[in-house]
């Protein structure tokens, strides 16, 4: 029985759960918001918590414990020094999720997942956004 | 093979459906843009939700 064992499993293997949420956190870092089903948003808000928490500690280790996990030397410069910054006032929540609704070919439910302190991405589609946004 | 030895009622065939009847969907008027939306969800036609631009949508004017 799963009784108290947090976290969704996802339909997917253990290895191939892990890497999906490596990858989902990477995109999240990287762009600052991203579209992805509403059970893998909702997941992906625990590790992505998680992620900003070892960001806020900034040490050397927490440095390592980050590149562990995402293994980029790029991204957890970017995590410690773009994103966790702008969370220093506040202790947990550091994402959101937001419902878009049913996606078109298979009618997934479709969330936008971002930072709730807003940053820039470092995408075309987030400048595009953002210029779009400003001129809105 | 088992068979019904009975035809079923009107009575009965109405009662087994009396809880299948289908409820209509929630929705409301987007505050922004007046355009019917589904509750708890972004407005798919100006992209807003709780008063802030969201996401973008191509044909918005």
């Amino acid at each position: 029985m799963r009784h108290l064992k947090a976290g969704r499993k996802l339909n997917r293997t253990a290895a191939h759960r892990k890497m999906l949420m490596r990858n989902l956190i990477k995109a999240l870092i990287q762009r600052e918001q991203i579209r992805t089903t509403d059970a893998k948003a909702k997941e992906l808000r625990r590790w992505a918590d998680r992620m900003v928490t070892l960001g806020k500690k900034g040490t050397v280790h927490a440095r390592r414990l980050a590149f562990a996990y995402l293994g980029s030397r790029r991204l957890v410069q970017r995590l410690f020094d773009e994103v966790t910054p702008r969370f220093q006032g506040r202790s947990g929540g550091y994402t959101r999720v937001l419902k878009i609704g049913p996606r078109r070919g298979d009618a997934a439910p479709i969330s936008l997942v971002e930072f709730t302190v807003r940053g820039e991405g470092t995408t075309k589609r987030a400048e595009e956004a953002k210029g779009s946004a400003s001129s809105a | 093979m088992g068979l019904p030895k009975r035809k079923t009622s009107k009575s009965k065939r109405n009662k087994r459906r009396s809880h299948d009847a289908l409820t209509a969907p929630q929705w409301l008027a987007c505050p922004q843009c007046g355009e019917p939306i589904v509750p708890h969800r972004i407005c798919a036609a100006c992209g807003y939700y709780r008063g802030r631009q969201v996401i973008t949508v191509a044909e918005e004017e």
